[in-house]
């Protein structure tokens, strides 16, 4: 399922709403997640899950080609933990 | 980096902010969300959002665990766990390079 496939079954399901703000519904979701894991906090979505981020530390690479030793900096990484309710669902 | 936990309460309201609903259809439709993708993530479904990253279903296999308490084997059954891959766009905004 995309993005847009998304909108469309809400849409759907939701025959009394447009379509452009069923669309606009779905972007701000995501959009704010975006926001509050830039900003570094957490979303957590009991049920659902919980984005956070993480850091990765610096550590020295290597060039794949030439073997060279480079140093590749610390960055942050978003996680995604599955909630308790999803995770039984995925099993059901 | 204010480390802040953000829920449901806060999308509701970003929701109701951004689109001329009710506060309580605001929520409802916040649930809606996560019930659809919920649901196509249970029938198998990958769940591509763009921008923002893909979540999908991967099978493990049975392995054996042990109890780190008493060392005792245990079965670890064949499950579903859910994955989420992040899309550039989003590790790029959380390493703050632009959008």
């Amino acid at each position: 399922m995309t993005k847009s496939e998304l909108i469309q079954r809400l849409a759907d399901a939701n025959p009394h709403l447009y379509q452009r703000d069923v669309e606009r519904i779905v972007t701000t979701i995501f959009d704010e997640i975006t926001t509050a894991l830039a900003g570094g906090d957490r979303v957590e979505l009991r049920g659902f899950g919980a984005f956070s981020v993480k850091e990765r530390g610096s550590r020295v690479g290597r060039n794949p080609r030439t073997g060279e030793a480079v140093n590749v900096a610390s960055k942050h990484i978003p996680y995604f933990k599955t909630g308790k309710q999803l995770r039984e669902k995925l099993n059901g | 980096m204010s480390g802040k936990t953000i829920t449901r309460a806060q999308l509701g309201e970003s929701v109701y902010q951004e689109v001329g609903l009710s506060r309580s259809e605001s929520a409802d439709l916040l649930e809606s969300v996560l019930t659809h993708v919920s649901d196509a993530l249970a029938r198998g479904e990958t769940v591509k959002i763009s921008s923002f990253g893909s979540f999908s279903v991967r099978q493990k296999g049975q392995r054996i665990g042990r109890n780190p308490k008493t060392g005792e084997e245990v079965p670890i059954l064949p499950r579903k766990v859910l994955v989420f891959r992040p899309s550039q766009v989003l590790k790029n905004r959380i390493n703050s390079k632009g959008p």
